[in-house]
């Protein structure tokens, strides 16, 4: 909305926005715990790089292959001796990543055929809706590997497909949002002042779907992540990369289990867990927060 | 003996900020056989002090104090299982969007028989002949006892929620909005319907509405309130003819009427004030175009104008009968 | 039918039908070949002068609110002929509607719904602007919409920029609302129940804006309302409908003081004066408004007229200029 205004009015604004949010999130315990989870992780993410390094443990010229934690090395070595607490810290940043740009490219497309599905109804609607079917009845694992196979294990290629099996549940919730919100009076009014569609849907029906998809895109990251997790662990994953879910795969084709390793098969699994929990109950947390709101009536 | 007698009733919100005062020392009295309009807007407390009566309140309400006395029985203090043995017996209520609180899926007659032998000892068939007669006291064919809410027009649905009112042949009906969202002939025939059932079966009702004109038509008493307090009451030509209060005033200026010149009133500034903390002094104050130093520091009692006209303003101490 | 003496008409309304069909069941339209058809408009006809308040008066089912829609189109006319300025509203191509569309608004009765939660009080009203491509600098913006929030009589607008509609009133919102009818300066409004949702204490005074714009400005408005109380006190003319149709247009004085239709006659009985009345013995009409997808024979009126004569149940009565500037749809008028 900022085109309407002058800059300084739209920063009160978004103060304004901020602050009424904020004073609301933070009475949810879930919704502070998530988030300081998130933002921890996040930040492990973002500073990986400069914490750690991934070193080989060697000790008189031999490779400490499968060692257990130690000091130095906090969460032992895998099979080639690497420092696992490194690769965990490390491996956060394309977990992330993946999880980022899939929910991006998902939520893109969800929310783009939701809306000029819900809003132009009829034949589009019919089209688009089919179309959509296709993507949620085809289960997720099975296409995802199929199309992970296809195009080959690199990073892009995996966030593309997660990206493309993710969006249709969303397409699905935006749409029944979006047919609801068409009828309310002020879409009328938009229609009497001489707007035109692609202006109704921008500036009308997205505002208010807003909400519901910042609840739903949270969802999706968190499933997001753990699909790159499962893809990797499958081997569908680039080996090049260090990732929570290439580390899970490794240590179980590596026999870390018979061996016992626990330092190498617990601390990706658990990150993965983590994340995911706290993106959960961010979403739990927006749903309280973000509902109220819409249906408050002042007197 | 009058029927229903309430004295200094209050009634509290508990808020997390704090109380939020509701309705504060309402004083009012029914006769048998005679109709009371409780008359303000919206959070003027109307409801709050009608619910009160039988404390179906929700549960951050507290009534504060006061007596509340049907047919000399005092029940202010009154244990859930007397109240439950009160409500729809003594005391019912047609509550507000009364006509969508039918449940959808079940046929009518079956919500009435329901509600019938919840109160009252009979048996299924008794019920169902007693919810035929209902019907057609209130003029609806008995032979649609069987069917469901959706079959209904709106001012049907709203005389079949009398009817369940008067199932058990309550002493007190309270209405409440009985006929918002109802077009104007429908409006009429309703009212025309609750009137007659209450001089015909000598029930004293209660009609809480923010129109002035359903009071004109169907009250012999009312009470303007406003923020949570009752401003003025009397007999209801006295009140029509002579408001005292300025609130009643501008309300009744604001009535348009076709019996004399076209008028457009001027709107009252400002709105009703926050009840969690309510201006000092008398509550209309703010907004009154007449009010002086002291409206805002000292809060005006009841005066008595006349026989059983009372208002409660400071530039009417002069009026004073002794 | 409709007149034309009044040669500086703004808006000239003939024949108008809004006609939705309605999918019946499978197996019914198996056997039968016909969809049922609501006839919510179901042909009529007046005109607006300029700087004129004609009101559409009914009940529900009435099809007034329908009718205020299609004049402008928000609801596609199934029939007849919307002439504004002279021109078929019905033939418009999109550019032409949307330059009618600066010149005739419309203001809803729902002051929570008709403003979008998420827009603030200036883009609220900017957006007319925005969309039609009126102002080019931001300066000029905020003084139109500055002009038009102080037009719909509220204080302090530039306070106001930054707020939300759930931050206002109920009747701070409906003065938002006419405000962001008023920034295109339209000649005409249709008011769609503009006060029935507002508290007693506060329509009178967005009624009295109405009528104050239509003086400074010469606004025509096409004031749709139940309340024949308020239709009187505001309108210069009254037209009562019933099931699609116009049943008596005139004079407001007139139509209220000395009603010609017997519907108007019933619903002019029942409009309550500031008096101890009790409606004990007092006649009233039976039964309820019918669905329009079930409008009776002959005429419309008939099943519920208490001066119903057998030629009423088959012969539908022409809508005629009774007397001079009176018209109506009766046999015995």
């Amino acid at each position: 909305m900022s085109y309407l205004f002058a800059k300084k009015d739209s920063l009160i604004l978004w103060k304004k926005n901020l602050v009424s949010f904020w004073s609301i999130y933070r009475q949810n315990t879930m919704g502070l715990i998530g988030l300081f989870i998130l933002i921890f992780f996040a930040l492990m993410a973002i500073f990986a790089p400069y914490l750690v390094t991934i070193t080989t443990m060697v000790v008189d010229g031999v490779t400490q292959v499968l060692h257990p934690p130690v000091k130095g090395f906090w969460l032992g070595t895998d099979d080639l001796g690497k420092d696992i607490f490194a690769g965990v810290i490390i491996g956060s940043r394309v977990s992330l990543l993946v999880g980022v740009a899939a929910t991006a490219i998902s939520m893109g497309i969800g929310t783009v055929i939701g809306i000029v599905s819900g809003f132009y109804g009829k034949t589009v609607d019919a089209f688009l809706m089919r179309f959509t079917d296709v993507f949620l009845v085809i289960p997720w694992l099975p296409l995802m590997l199929v199309m992970a196979a296809l195009l080959g294990p690199s990073l892009g290629n995996i966030i593309l497909v997660i990206g493309i099996t993710s969006w249709a549940g969303t397409a699905r919730i935006i749409r029944s949002q979006t047919l609801s919100i068409k009828e309310r009076p002020y879409v009328e009014r938009a229609r009497a002042i001489g707007s035109g569609d692609t202006h109704i849907m921008y500036y009308h029906i997205l505002p208010n779907v807003f909400p519901l998809i910042f609840a739903n895109t949270v969802l999706v990251a968190a499933i997001a992540i753990l699909s790159e997790t499962t893809l990797s662990f499958l081997g569908m994953g680039d080996p090049t990369q260090v990732t929570w879910g290439m580390m899970l795969h490794f240590a179980f084709s590596m026999g870390a289990v018979s061996f016992g390793a626990w330092w190498w098969l617990l601390p990706p699994g658990i990150c993965v867990v983590l994340v995911v929990l706290s993106f959960t109950f961010i979403g739990y947390a927006l749903d309280e927060v973000l509902n109220p709101k819409l249906r408050r009536r002042d007197q | 003996m009058k029927l229903l007698e309430v004295q200094n009733m209050t009634t509290y919100y508990k808020l997390k900020e704090g109380y939020v005062r509701a309705c504060e020392n309402i004083s009012l009295h029914l006769e048998q056989g005679e109709a009371l309009g409780l008359v303000g807007e919206s959070a003027s407390g109307k409801t709050t002090a009608a619910l009160s009566l039988i404390k179906l309140l929700p549960e951050n309400a507290q009534v504060m104090g006061g007596s509340i006395r049907i047919n000399n029985r005092d029940i202010a203090g009154a244990s859930e299982e007397e109240l439950r043995s009160i409500r729809w017996k003594e005391i019912a209520i047609i509550f507000q969007g009364a006509m969508n609180a039918l449940n959808p899926v079940r046929r009518i007659g079956a919500q009435i028989v329901e509600a019938l032998r919840i109160h009252e000892k009979m048996t299924e068939k008794e019920a169902c002949y007693r919810a035929a007669e209902l019907f057609e006291k209130v003029e609806i064919d008995p032979a649609r006892v069987r069917e469901y809410p959706h079959e209904f027009s709106g001012g049907m649905r709203q005389r079949a929620m009398i009817a369940m009112a008067i199932a058990c042949s309550p002493k007190i009906v309270i209405g409440d909005e009985p006929t918002t969202a109802l077009d104007v002939m429908v409006q009429a025939q309703v009212l025309q319907l609750l009137e007659q059932l209450r001089r015909e079966r000598q029930m004293g009702m209660i009609l809480i509405t923010h129109d002035l004109s359903v009071v004109g038509e169907t009250c012999d008493r009312v009470a303007v309130m406003y923020a949570g307090r009752i401003v003025e009451s009397g007999l209801t030509e006295t009140v029509f003819e002579k408001p005292a209060h300025p609130y009643t005033q501008a309300l009744i200026a604001a009535f348009p009427n076709i019996e004399g010149e076209r008028y457009l009133a001027s709107s009252i500034p400002g709105n009703p004030p926050n009840l969690l903390y309510p201006p000092a002094g008398c509550r209309f104050h703010e907004r009154c175009g007449q009010a002086y130093a002291r409206c805002s520091e000292e809060e005006p009692l009841a005066v008595e104008l006349s026989n059983r006209h009372n208002a409660s303003c400071h530039l009417l101490q002069g009026r004073v009968r002794i | 039918m409709n007149h034309n003496s009044n040669n500086h008409s703004l808006l000239s309304v003939s024949g108008l039908e809004v006609h939705f069909a309605v999918r019946t069941g499978f197996l019914t339209s198996l056997i039968s070949k016909n969809d049922s058809l609501v006839r919510a408009v179901d042909g009529l006809g007046f005109s607006l002068g300029r700087g004129e308040i004609l009101c559409l008066a009914g009940e529900s089912g009435s099809g007034k609110t329908t009718t205020g829609k299609a004049i402008l189109r928000l609801i596609e006319p199934t029939g007849g002929e919307v002439l504004f300025k002279d021109e078929d509203v019905c033939r418009f191509n999109r550019s032409k509607l949307r330059k009618f569309r600066q010149e005739a608004q419309i203001i809803f009765q729902d002051p929570y719904e008709s403003l979008n939660p998420r827009q603030t009080v200036f883009a609220t009203v900017a957006e007319p602007l925005e969309v039609n491509r009126i102002c080019h600098s931001i300066k000029e913006k905020e003084e139109r919409v500055e002009e038009a929030l102080c037009d719909a009589g509220l204080s302090n607008p530039r306070e106001l920029f930054i707020r939300y509609p759930h931050e206002l009133s109920g009747g701070q919102r409906q003065r938002l609302a006419i405000a962001s009818a008023l920034v295109l300066k339209p000649k005409f409004i249709v008011a769609d129940e503009p006060v029935s949702m507002l508290d007693l204490s506060i329509r009178a005074g967005i009624l009295k804006l109405m009528v104050d714009l239509r003086d400074n400005k010469g606004i025509s408005y096409l004031f749709i309302t139940h309340d024949l109380s308020l239709a009187w006190l505001v309108s210069d003319r009254i037209a009562i409908m019933y099931l699609g149709k116009i049943v008596e247009l005139g004079d407001a004085d007139a139509v209220i003081k000395s009603p010609m239709h017997p519907y108007t006659k019933a619903l002019v009985s029942v409009i309550p004066v500031p008096k101890r009345i009790s409606l004990i013995g007092k006649t009233l009409l039976k039964g309820e408004t019918p669905d329009p997808i079930n409008i009776p024979a002959g005429c419309r009126f008939h099943p519920r007229c208490p001066e119903v004569q057998p030629r009423c149940r088959v012969e539908e009565p022409f809508y005629r200029e009774a007397e001079p500037g009176r018209f109506g749809a009766c046999h015995f008028i």
